[in-house]
């Protein structure tokens, strides 16, 4: 289940898309079924970006936060727990609390992932412009034509990658 | 409310193995060095350890029987449990860490916040409801623990060292509202710790815990006036010696030596001398004392006037002498002296 998970941090971007459109597209049974019964179609559309990132930028949430809730004193929570708490209630007052420095940290680093995002998203959604065109895709697209436009994009995705880090560094540069 | 338990815990190198009763409004003491097992006891009183034999009886409610395949969670025991680290949460408020109780029980946000409000009057720190665990001394925290423990009206309150955390100075004044705190609980409470003192003032009763089996158990005055292990005679700071007894004559187990005592003794014997009775000369003494042994001094602890004369010889004993008269005799480790003890001065019980 774990590796599960991680798979997509070591599949090479495009692999994963590639993976996306087999399981997803209207050919495939899932891509079908969804397509049939909600008329949903992921490939080439906006809800099709968003399962291609949070494909490839889920093991980035996953493992901040599952080192989090590993490194939880669990004395806190018998101490919660003989002071009459359910354990719904200690998870909810007590864990949950202490991990959510790591689930905002988690939750950051799996944007900023998502945010610079290439390969899976072309390969899966496309690059239709306002419907599935990201700020890295359109980047790419501008640095063939209109050069300048290219730049000032790359810087605005410098600039937020210099913010998170910035941001982060308490919480993830300095512990590892 | 009273406590009723027989615990048996099988945990690495540990076997527990111990009995733990207490009426309701007692404070049991579990005295023991590292290791002994005392944790564990609270632990499976506190159901974070289950039993592997025996079971545990509080309030006429069953807790924890493997025979019986019982066992109540410990959100349901009804068991105030303060860690040796006291383990405030972090991130509530100190008011919000005494409600923390009675909010997981059902109760409004407002009422349990009222609850606890009056629960930190009581320990004297309603002026940091508002602030963080973080912002309190440690005897500030300590007296939070307790009040977060407390507040709920648990049938048993269990404390893990409870002084061992505070520096020197805070101890002795914790100690004191400690025992203040504990005379209004109507529960029972069992605290562990390994200083004799917390136990002297704390406690009524008493289990001496050594490798996991009590050594000795009872009142408190009892165990202290007939120690029955070398580790609760270090504790009083007492000569405790273990021998044959034939008439006045006590022959000694280990050492080869023999004590003349006041009161005629048969079979197996306790002797104690207390440190102060002892007398040391540099010659062999002629007088009334009818115990002198020679004996070779091993070391010396200094004890503000007093100094602490540590003994080998047929008799091993620690004599206790003013800093004045160890001047006068001139020792050091090593020096060789008698050492002398009345009769009278020798307490004996059967072993």
């Amino acid at each position: 289940m774990r590796g599960l998970v991680l798979l997509p941090m070591v599949l090479p971007p495009v692999v994963g898309g590639v993976a996306l459109i087999s399981a997803f597209s209207l050919r495939s049974p899932i891509g079908g079924w969804l397509h049939d019964v909600f008329g949903l179609q992921l490939t080439f559309s906006t809800k099709g970006v968003v399962l291609a990132e949070v494909f490839v930028a889920m093991p980035f949430y996953v493992i901040t936060v599952e080192a989090a809730l590993r490194n939880v004193d669990q004395r806190y929570e018998q101490v919660a727990a003989s002071l009459g708490a359910s354990r719904f209630t200690v998870f909810r007052r007590v864990t949950l609390p202490m991990v959510a420095p790591s689930v905002g940290a988690g939750a950051v680093l799996a944007w900023a992932r998502a945010l610079g995002e290439f390969g899976a998203t072309i390969t899966f959604a496309g690059n239709i412009v306002g419907r599935t065109q990201t700020l890295p895709l359109a980047v790419y697209l501008k640095l063939e034509g209109d050069g300048e436009a290219a730049i000032a994009l790359s810087l605005v995705l410098l600039l937020v990658s210099f913010v998170v880090l910035v941001g982060l560094r308490d919480k993830w540069l300095v512990r590892a | 409310m009273s406590l009723d338990a027989r615990l048996e815990v099988r945990l690495g190198s540990l076997a527990l193995d111990v009995d733990v009763q207490a009426d309701a409004g007692t404070v049991l003491a579990v005295l023991g060095p590292n290791g002994a097992g005392k944790t564990t006891i609270l632990r499976a009183l506190a159901g974070l350890q289950p039993l592997a034999g025996g079971a545990i009886e509080l309030a006429g409610r069953v807790l924890d029987d493997p025979q019986a395949g019982t066992f109540v969670a410990p959100e349901h025991r009804r068991v105030g449990f303060v860690h040796q680290d006291l383990l405030l949460f972090p991130h509530l408020s100190v008011l919000d860490n005494v409600a923390f109780g009675p909010r997981s029980n059902g109760t409004s946000k407002v009422a349990s916040r009222a609850e606890a409000r009056v629960w930190l009057e009581r320990v004297g720190l309603e002026a940091y409801a508002n602030e963080r665990p973080k912002a309190l001394s440690g005897g500030q925290a300590q007296r939070v623990a307790l009040a977060r423990a407390l507040v709920g009206h648990p049938d048993l309150l269990l404390l893990d060292e409870p002084l061992s955390a505070l520096d020197v100075g805070t101890r002795a004044a914790t100690r004191r509202d400690l025992h203040r705190h504990l005379a209004d609980f109507a529960g029972v409470t069992v605290v562990v710790t390994h200083d004799p003192l917390d136990a002297l003032v704390l406690a009524q009763d008493v289990v001496v815990l050594e490798d996991g089996v009590a050594s000795q158990s009872g009142a408190l005055a009892e165990v202290t006036a007939r120690p029955r292990s070398r580790y609760v005679a270090d504790l009083l700071g007492t000569n405790l010696l273990r021998g044959e007894g034939r008439g006045h004559v006590v022959a000694l187990d280990a050492e080869g030596g023999a004590v003349e005592v006041a009161e005629a003794v048969d079979g197996p014997t306790f002797a104690t001398i207390s440190p102060s009775a002892v007398t040391l000369h540099l010659r062999a003494p002629e007088g009334s004392a009818r115990n002198a042994w020679p004996a070779t001094v091993t070391d010396l602890d200094l004890l503000g006037e007093r100094v602490r004369v540590h003994l080998d010889g047929p008799v091993p004993l620690v004599a206790e002498i003013t800093a004045a008269s160890l001047a006068a005799l001139a020792l050091g480790p090593g020096s060789a002296v008698w050492a002398t003890v009345k009769a009278t001065e020798v307490a004996t019980y059967p072993a």
